[in-house]
């Protein structure tokens, strides 16, 4: 592998490049899902091939080519360099990247048991099983499961002399109960919704989750929901669980502290950003109890957003985004760090597989846990909806305006769970909203959730993102909004 | 490597000028059929096999400047083993001897390891393609110097206007082989070619895109001139308080849209009782200048002649005149539903089915100058935004206005607006259709291709109103 990897960095060298990366990229995956007591789902697919980027004349260029040849990969460099050579015909100011160590450096992310190893039989009959739970329940007109693993070994070289072998398996796994009723059609999900969740890790995910005994619960729960009160439009407090909460901080905190955006780089189809370069170190981005890192080194957990190198060579950090309500960081790579003054890269450059560019992207943006028990939280909150399980979320092109609704909602009142609800939604600014809230719950409740989907970039990218939280409350937020036209 | 083995192979290096070639396709079937000696050796009973080639290239620029370049070339081949009722199926892009037929030992173990699937259907036999010219040699070798030229002059019109540019110039060609070992073969290539603009002035944005096989029928300056005058009309947006607006949707806004309604669309959606269209086939839910026809033989369109299985597309009435008429089938669900299949199946396995992705929206008469000025008040929406559903069955959708929203008065356009908002069912939208514009090829940024006119609305739902 890395004689491919200096046979592309000394042709583009040869060719005129004055820096060169590449990425070799060997990724395997499984997937499986069930449908109604059946097998969905199964396949397995495996790539593997490598991505050169160069600068040339104060331009980027980049190919990528599956012909694992010494000509296949010569000739994808000498591609690259050709691109870099068009690019500098628009060029306004030569690229500049931050300084930045080599380290020759070979890592495994955490997995105690590797999932390609465990009997597929196994995993079948574990998902079917659960199929089945959900499917017992009267009601429950679609039942479905899934389970997704890969294997990603990466192989970095720059021209600078870096040398970095990372290897990631990465687990996930979810199921859904839906319910078809009259005029409605209600969802529950288990551990989290589109997917479930998902880990840097191997099949301990997959055990540590007991599908089969939180079934039934969810099965019951999509079929009560026809049944149960409509959540209301007004004014009010909110409780967010941990898994909506990590998506609100993903939509809300994540992407626009993302610095390609901020600078305009994304503007076309991902959007920008209210975070101007004026509002670092000024902006009151949330109330002061909210502290947000983004944190892509182990000890942080095994998230999607671990590593330990990014795409360009970078170790992993943990950067404050948000300290005592302050706003406090960016995420930048080499090139955008030198363009707005810092003096190294936050390590924050990663890629899809070897056929794309890497980019700037969440590594795992999470909320600091806070001092409180959920127990406590409830107990202390007088009038309040609690919502959990993400069902939509949308946010405009500055990450101002969001929307967000969940598969259940319950009423609090008096500090106890009162009723269900049904459709709960809630909206608002981002600004306006981190700084409602006056409550976070403790490390105990505290997850590192998984966003296995987020999509970025033309060619579209789709990056896993780790979003540690727990469950928070939120006051004065706008509540039942979607459901306002109706 | 040693400088002169270094410098021979730099020498011997082709112009790379242009993007590599497509391989002919007697290599891509080549393939196939050492996957089906190598499956006749293995004793599997039925075995298909997918050979997709791409090669793509984008331009990307922001900040009047071009910030990412990008080429991509690749080959995959797909397998598919069905062992005695099960199915699975493994992907490879090693095209070595051993690689292949470890792919295919594996998509027979992993078949052999699940339970019988009573209702899995043998392969299909061979079946006729109507032919489709879809590959421009030009398209085909766009160069990186000229995407590059076509992006300077948009950014060079931003620069004159005192605006930034940021958008995307691609251009590629792809071709899939797919034959099974019941001697069905089916082939098809195709070239596309993007361009995308979005034009800043101050704290204002508009937008434009298209997208064709051949390159040759977009016109990048054109767009970036378009984008450019809108975002100069974009600035000072009013802010107005949200509520019910009459709409005009240019065609952008209604592919990004209507296009989530197309998935419920498909049989098994419906046999799931996951489609918004559970209990409404048959009935008009609509209005009546609404037809929507899925067409894969479209003039317009892109895309094979045939669906994951190697079935014909068939060209597929979905809504007459307001009334759902048909759905569309693939082979499991057609057998199901005691009818034939459309050819709209996703490639086995999968649980989702089927759906129509080649969508004609019929047009009306009313060009949009029409829908303006026969507007006492509404707005013009440019494009939509982080589209989501909201609620299943009446397919209600949220999302956010952008890159040009406008307030009408009187039948003319007065300012700009902020962006708001909406949650909107779409149902509800295509029952309140006033007017149609002519159908053409549109692009948008969340949902693919389709052909499909602006259209005139009343009683849109716009819920809250953002910053800008």
């Amino acid at each position: 592998m890395w004689d491919y990897c200096a046979n592309s960095l000394d042709v583009a060298r040869l060719r005129g490049a004055n820096y060169a990366d590449v990425r070799l990229m060997h990724m395997r995956q499984r997937n499986l899902t069930t449908k109604n007591r059946q097998v969905g789902t199964l396949g397995q697919t495996e790539s593997i091939g490598l991505g050169i980027r160069v600068i040339v004349n104060g331009a980027w260029g980049f190919a990528s080519t599956d012909q694992l040849t010494r000509e296949g990969v010569a000739a994808c460099a000498a591609q690259a360099v050709t691109i870099a050579r068009a690019s500098a015909l628009a060029k306004k100011v030569a690229v500049r990247l931050v300084p930045e160590a080599t380290y020759v450096d070979s890592w495994q992310g955490p997995c105690l048991k590797d999932p390609f190893e465990i009997p597929l039989e196994a995993q079948l009959n574990l998902l079917l099983a659960a199929d089945a739970a959900l499917g017992r329940v009267k009601g429950v007109t679609l039942s479905e499961t899934d389970m997704q693993f890969r294997k990603i070994d990466s192989w970095f070289a720059s021209s600078a002399g870096s040398k970095i072998h990372q290897r990631r398996v990465i687990s996930g796994c979810g199921l859904v109960a839906t319910s078809f009723k009259n005029d409605a059609i209600q969802k529950r999900s288990y551990p989290n919704s589109f997917g479930g969740q998902h880990i840097l890790g191997g099949y301990e995910l997959i055990e540590s989750l007991d599908l089969l005994k939180h079934a039934p619960q969810i099965a019951e729960e999509s079929v009560a929901l026809h049944s149960a009160l409509q959540c209301p439009v007004k004014i009010g407090t909110i409780i967010l669980g941990g898994s909506q909460l990590g998506l609100q901080i993903h939509e809300s905190v994540g992407h626009p502290i993302e610095l390609d955006r901020v600078l305009g780089q994304e503007a076309n189809f991902a959007g920008t950003s209210f975070l101007t370069l004026n509002q670092l170190h000024h902006l009151r981005y949330a109330s002061p109890i909210v502290n947000v890192v983004a944190d892509a080194r182990s000890e942080h957990g095994p998230g999607l957003g671990t590593f330990a190198y990014d795409d360009e060579g970078v170790p992993a950090q943990c950067i404050d985004i948000i300290k005592d309500g302050q706003f406090s960081g960016y995420l930048s790579s080499r090139e955008t760090a030198a363009l707005i003054g810092l003096h190294r890269s936050g390590g924050t450059m990663r890629t899809e597989g070897w056929n794309r560019l890497p980019m700037i992207r969440m590594t795992n943006v999470s909320l600091r846990p806070g001092p409180w028990t959920f127990e406590n939280l409830l107990a202390d909150t007088d009038d309040a909806i609690l919502m959990e399980t993400n069902r939509s979320w949308s946010i405009d092109d500055r990450r101002y305006q969001f929307q967000f609704s969940t598969e259940i909602g319950w009423e609090i009142k008096g500090g106890k769970k009162a009723c269900m609800l049904k459709n709960p939604s809630y909206s608002g600014i981002t600004t306006e909203f981190w700084n409602s809230c006056d409550a976070i719950c403790g490390a105990g409740h505290w997850v590192l959730w998984g966003t296995p989907n987020c999509g970025k970039g033309q060619p579209m990218q789709s990056m896993g993102t780790g979003h540690g939280a727990s469950p928070a409350r939120f006051r004065n937020v706008k509540i039942g909004s979607a459901f306002s036209g109706k | 490597m040693s400088l002169s083995a270094l410098t021979r192979t730099a020498r011997a290096l082709a112009n790379h000028a242009q993007p590599p070639e497509l391989r002919d396709e007697k290599f891509l079937r080549g393939i196939i059929d050492r996957v089906l000696r190598l499956a006749k050796s293995h004793r599997i009973p039925e075995t298909e096999i997918e050979v997709d080639e791409v090669v793509d290239t984008l331009t990307r620029f922001a900040n009047n400047t071009i910030h990412q370049n990008v080429a991509e070339r690749s080959l995959t081949v797909s397998i598919r083993a069905v062992v005695e009722g099960r199915t699975a199926r493994v992907s490879t892009n090693r095209l070595d001897q051993d690689s292949l037929a470890t792919a295919l030992e594996d998509a027979a173990f992993l078949a052999a390891s699940q339970p019988r699937d009573p209702h899995l259907l043998p392969l299909p036999g061979r079946h006729r393609y109507r032919r489709l010219r879809r590959f421009s040699p030009v398209t085909a070798n766009l160069s990186a110097d000229e995407r590059a030229r076509a992006v300077k002059q948009a950014c060079d019109l931003a620069e004159r206007k005192g605006q930034v540019a940021a958008g995307i110039f691609s251009s590629g060609q792809n071709q899939t082989v797919l034959g099974n070992s019941r001697g069905l073969l089916a082939s098809y290539r195709q070239t596309h070619a993007a361009f995308s603009v979005t034009m800043q002035h101050g704290a204002a944005a508009s937008w434009a895109k298209a997208n064709a096989a051949d390159v040759r029928r977009l016109n990048p300056l054109g767009l970036a001139k378009t984008a450019s005058e809108k975002a100069e009309r974009a600035q000072n947006p009013a802010e107005l308080e949200p509520g019910k607006f009459t709409v005009i949707l240019e065609p952008a806004a209604v592919l990004d849209l209507v296009g989530f309604l197309f998935y419920d669309f498909a049989a098994t959606a419906v046999h799931d009782k996951r489609s918004c269209l559970s209990g409404r086939v048959g009935k008009r839910l609509f209005g009546k200048n609404v037809s929507i026809t899925d067409d894969a033989y479209h003039p317009e369109q892109l895309g094979a002649p045939f669906d994951g299985e190697g079935v014909p597309r068939e060209r597929v009435l979905l809504v007459h005149r307001g009334v759902v008429e048909q759905l569309v089938y693939s082979r499991r669900s057609a057998k199901r539903a005691h009818t034939k299949p459309t050819g709209h199946g996703f490639a086995l396995p999968n649980e989702y089915g089927e759906a129509p992705m080649n969508l004609v929206v019929a047009g009306g008469n009313t060009p949009l100058e029409g829908m303006i000025a026969s507007t006492d008040r509404g707005l013009l929406v440019t494009r939509l935004w982080y589209i989501r559903e909201v609620d299943p069955y009446e397919k209600i959708m949220t999302g956010m206005t952008r890159d040009g929203l406008f307030l009408i008065e009187r039948g003319k356009i007065t300012r700009a607006a902020r962006n708001f908002r909406f949650n909107q069912s779409i149902l509800e939208m295509l029952r309140n259709v006033e007017s149609l514009g002519p159908a053409h090829r549109s692009s948008g940024e969340e949902m693919f291709e389709m052909v499909v006119p602006p259209m005139k609305v009343r009683n849109f739902h716009f819920s809250e109103v953002t910053k800008f």
